[in-house]
């Protein structure tokens, strides 16, 4: 228990310290990097919830696709490499605000609502189990994810492509 | 592990998100930010999952990875419309996109 506890605690600084700087940094590439250590952080998190298959589908789809994909849109977009000024907008203050109200209001309620609701992972989420419960239960659903994305697909190439 | 250390971490994450949101001007770094909102969720979902525990840990799962699904494809259109941005307007500032300012 106590080196599960150490070990989120690595996890979460390194999450929080990484995401602000997501938000503050003025170099959009150093922005898509630190994204990459919060969704490792993600990762790391969902191996300490036993959930081993979401924890290969965080590395691979988002640090493996999203994350390439948004450094081809830094890149087609020609952001400068170096930092860049005015990557903020003037409403910097009211932003801070709204985003300290709302955390403080979730952080109220979460404590009042689960403050002494304890989570040991006791079932390991087999990679097995979940196919299973995607192809008997949630076919449909799963096919209707399918044909989005393919919507999406198409989509974006007939955005994006010139003619 | 107490199950809030997991809800009150991704709270934190989403809120750093709707400040991204609110406050970056870059196309591409709004999205970012929509990105770590959307992490957020998928904690939860886990988080939630784990407490629960057996068949519901499962499911968490399988309801994370349509959320990581819709991700991907939200990132996909919206990188494309900010190409389509950048290429009539030379910019991807997102501040300027008002023409639907009255």
């Amino acid at each position: 228990m106590v080196a599960q506890n150490v070990a989120f605690g690595i996890l979460a600084a390194a999450m929080v310290i990484a995401a602000l700087r997501v938000v503050t940094t003025q170099n959009v590439v150093h922005a898509a990097l630190y994204l990459v250590v919060v969704l490792a952080g993600a990762a790391g998190l969902f191996v300490l919830l036993a959930a081993e298959f979401m924890a290969v589908v965080q590395v691979i789809v988002y640090i493996g696709a999203i994350v390439v994909l948004f450094l081809f849109g830094i890149m087609l977009t020609r952001a400068r490499m170096g930092k860049e000024a005015g990557l903020d907008n003037e409403q910097r203050g009211l932003s801070l605000a709204v985003a300290l109200l709302l955390l403080g209001v979730l952080a109220f309620v979460l404590v009042d609502a689960f403050s002494d609701t304890r989570v040991e992972p006791t079932t390991i989420v087999r990679t097995g189990d979940v196919g299973i419960r995607i192809f008997e239960t949630y076919m449909l659903q799963f096919q209707a994810v399918g044909f989005l994305l393919l919507a999406t697909l198409v989509g974006a190439i007939v955005l994006a492509r010139r003619d | 592990m107490l199950l809030n250390q997991f809800l009150i971490l991704a709270a934190v994450l989403f809120c750093i998100g709707v400040y991204g949101v609110l406050a970056r001007r870059n196309g591409v770094l709004v999205l970012m930010s929509i990105e770590l909102i959307l992490n957020a969720v998928i904690i939860n979902l886990i988080a939630f999952g784990a407490m629960l525990g057996g068949e519901s840990a499962v499911v968490a799962s399988v309801f994370a990875l349509f959320v990581i699904a819709v991700a991907a494809a939200e990132v996909g259109v919206g990188l494309a419309i900010v190409l389509m941005l950048y290429r009539n307007r030379q910019s991807i500032d997102v501040s300027d996109v008002d023409l639907m300012r009255g």
